[in-house]
């Protein structure tokens, strides 16, 4: 097939040294980039270097190195504050991951203002991380986790929204991208929608940063969470975006060293932002290795990346539905690079172990999404999710796979 | 490896008509297999006879190696008492997890679960339904999960 990207692929895929290592004895066809992508070789550079040039703890010593890994940490930050085009640093907080943001959200910002019969706006589609943090607030506070629906294409109808906000509506969360389901959500609409009740709205981007352009202040979005190593940087960094008028206002979350500017046993005072919210070392590595990917997808361009990802959804939803027998599970207009699957007679388990015999990883079971699984009766889907280095050519394998397995199972 | 080793044609075939394969009714007693990682869901039943297996049952959804072990163990197992089929299972267990485990001659179509630890990740399919079981003839009827 001649369609190629708008970039050298063959150059990029030489850059993830993971892509080139047989599985199997097979070449890897890697389709998992959903729960985790590969790292390029500047992401790995970068830590290294970090490691080998500039690490001590940030903020701490008068010596060089001390200096060295602050402004690496707090130059990573700014890379991040222009990536989401945030207006300030001081809205950029570091945490573990998407995860660890919006339980930061939740106990901080949600918890002191939550009264019984309060409510959490949640959609049906959303990740196990943005669905179990509030109802841990709520069994705290006596408040409750209300659903907006899904249709049976797992979309997600903003009018849902309109009519579920109300007056004791305390916070709308809502994924930018299902993970389960491919859906890519109309959060402006939506934050516009809530904005208007004066309900705050927290997106959890952990799907949607690999694959396109985000810009907090045109989606007016209040607090907005992803995670590093979806993003082809490294595990154990994310990034908690917070409106800084509400983040001033929330109390810290966790308390130890960096989060403070003075200790006495009479009172304790708080540093300022971002540092409230970041007590005890940072993963200083991880923030400079994201930096490196954020660098990395840049530079590529996310507009590049998001077309060739959309023909590789073209590519894979035809090649797929060729094969008699499988349905598609999550069919939304606007979908972003993944597909989720059943095939009549083959349990997604089983068909995960038989694609990975010929080295063809996919993710298979509920994705951390039950309830959006749940909603097409089915226990369990098979899920190829797409990064901006695979090729037409792996949507091949996957599809012959998926009838060798098919066959097998006859 | 080959996948034929983990899908033998016993494991197909009893995963596409599973024996005994439906409900007991009381006093029949009934325990529940989850298998969180893949939306396993087993309920076995078991009548029991002074201690003796007289009639088992399963029903629910699951993979091929789950249904399968399933079906051949509701086969294998009914004649036996706690200590046999502790003896057996026991038996399964290692022709399950232990690389260098015999696979007894004595198994028969059970000795078609042998291909499946050369894949860890499917180990605890095929063990749910024995756990499961075990769970039910203790008496505990609580729920199992693989977690
Ligand atoms: C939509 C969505 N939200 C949240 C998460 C959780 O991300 P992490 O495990 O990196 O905290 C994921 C990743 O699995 C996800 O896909």
């Amino acid at each position: 097939m001649s369609i190629a990207p708008l970039y050298d692929l063959t150059a990029i895929r030489a850059d993830f040294p993971i892509l080139s290592r047989p599985i199997r004895g097979r070449p890897l066809v890697y389709l998992d980039n959903g729960a985790s992508a590969q790292r390029p070789h500047a992401v790995i550079n970068a830590e290294r270097r970090y490691a080998e040039e500039s690490h001590a703890n940030v903020h701490r010593g008068v010596h060089t190195l001390s200096q060295r890994a602050t402004d690496a940490f707090e130059g990573a930050r700014e890379r991040v504050r222009r990536f989401l085009n945030a207006r300030s640093t001081r809205e950029i907080i570091f945490t573990r991951g998407t995860t660890e943001s919006i339980n930061l959200v939740a106990q901080s910002y949600a918890r002191p203002h939550l009264q019984p019969g309060d409510e959490i706006l949640v959609t049906r589609l959303e990740h196990h991380a943005n669905i179990v943090p509030w109802q841990l607030v709520c069994e705290a506070t006596g408040a409750r986790v209300v659903v907006v629906p899904i249709n049976d294409r797992g979309e997600v109808d903003p009018e849902d929204v309109r009519r579920l906000l109300s007056p004791r509506t305390r916070l709308l969360g809502i994924a930018h991208v299902s993970n389960a389901l491919g859906t890519i959500l109309p959060v402006a609409e939506m934050i516009a929608i809530a904005h208007a009740a004066g309900v705050p709205v927290l997106v959890d981007g952990a799907q949607a940063v690999p694959h396109l352009t985000i810009d907090v202040q045109a989606l007016d979005a209040d607090f907005y969470a992803f995670s590093g190593h979806k993003l082809y940087g490294p595990d154990g960094i994310g990034v908690l975006y917070g409106r800084e008028s509400l983040l001033a206002a929330m109390p810290p979350w966790q308390g130890g060293g960096d989060m403070i500017l003075h200790v006495s046993f009479e009172g304790t005072t708080y540093n300022e932002l971002p540092y409230k919210f970041e007590a005890g070392t940072p993963h200083m590595s991880g923030a400079v290795g994201l930096a490196a990917a954020i660098d990395y997808v840049e530079a590529i361009g996310l507009s590049k990346i998001s077309a060739w990802e959309a023909i590789l959804l073209t590519h894979a939803t035809e090649r797929l539905s060729r094969i008699e027998g499988l349905r598609f599970i999550g069919t939304a207009h606007h979908k972003a690079g993944l597909v989720s699957f059943v095939v009549d007679g083959i349990h997604p388990h089983d068909l995960g172990t038989i694609l990975d015999e010929r080295g063809v990883a996919i993710r298979t079971g509920h994705h951390c999404a039950m309830p959006a699984i749940a909603t097409f009766k089915v226990p369990a889907t098979a899920r190829a999710s797409f990064g901006l280095y695979n090729t037409l050519d792996e949507i091949d394998a996957l599809a012959d796979a998926v009838v060798y397995a098919r066959d097998l199972f006859r | 490896m080959d996948l034929k080793d983990l899908y033998r044609d016993v494991i197909l075939d009893h995963n596409k008509r599973p024996r005994n394969f439906g409900v007991l009714a009381a006093p029949a007693i009934a325990a529940q297999g989850h298998n969180p990682l893949c939306g396993d869901q087993l309920t076995i039943y078991v009548d029991l006879d002074h201690g003796t297996i007289k009639e088992v049952r399963f029903e629910g959804s699951g993979c091929a190696i789950s249904v399968a072990s399933a079906s051949m163990m509701t086969e294998a197992v009914k004649g036996l008492d706690a200590a046999a089929f502790a003896a057996l299972h026991a038996q399964i267990h290692a022709v399950l997890t232990q690389h260098d485990a015999e696979v007894p001659a004595t198994l028969g179509k059970l000795a078609a679960l042998g291909g499946v630890r050369e894949y860890p990740a499917r180990v605890k399919c095929a063990s749910l339904s024995w756990r499961t079981l075990e769970a039910a003839i203790a008496g505990a009827g609580t729920a199992v999960t693989t977690e």
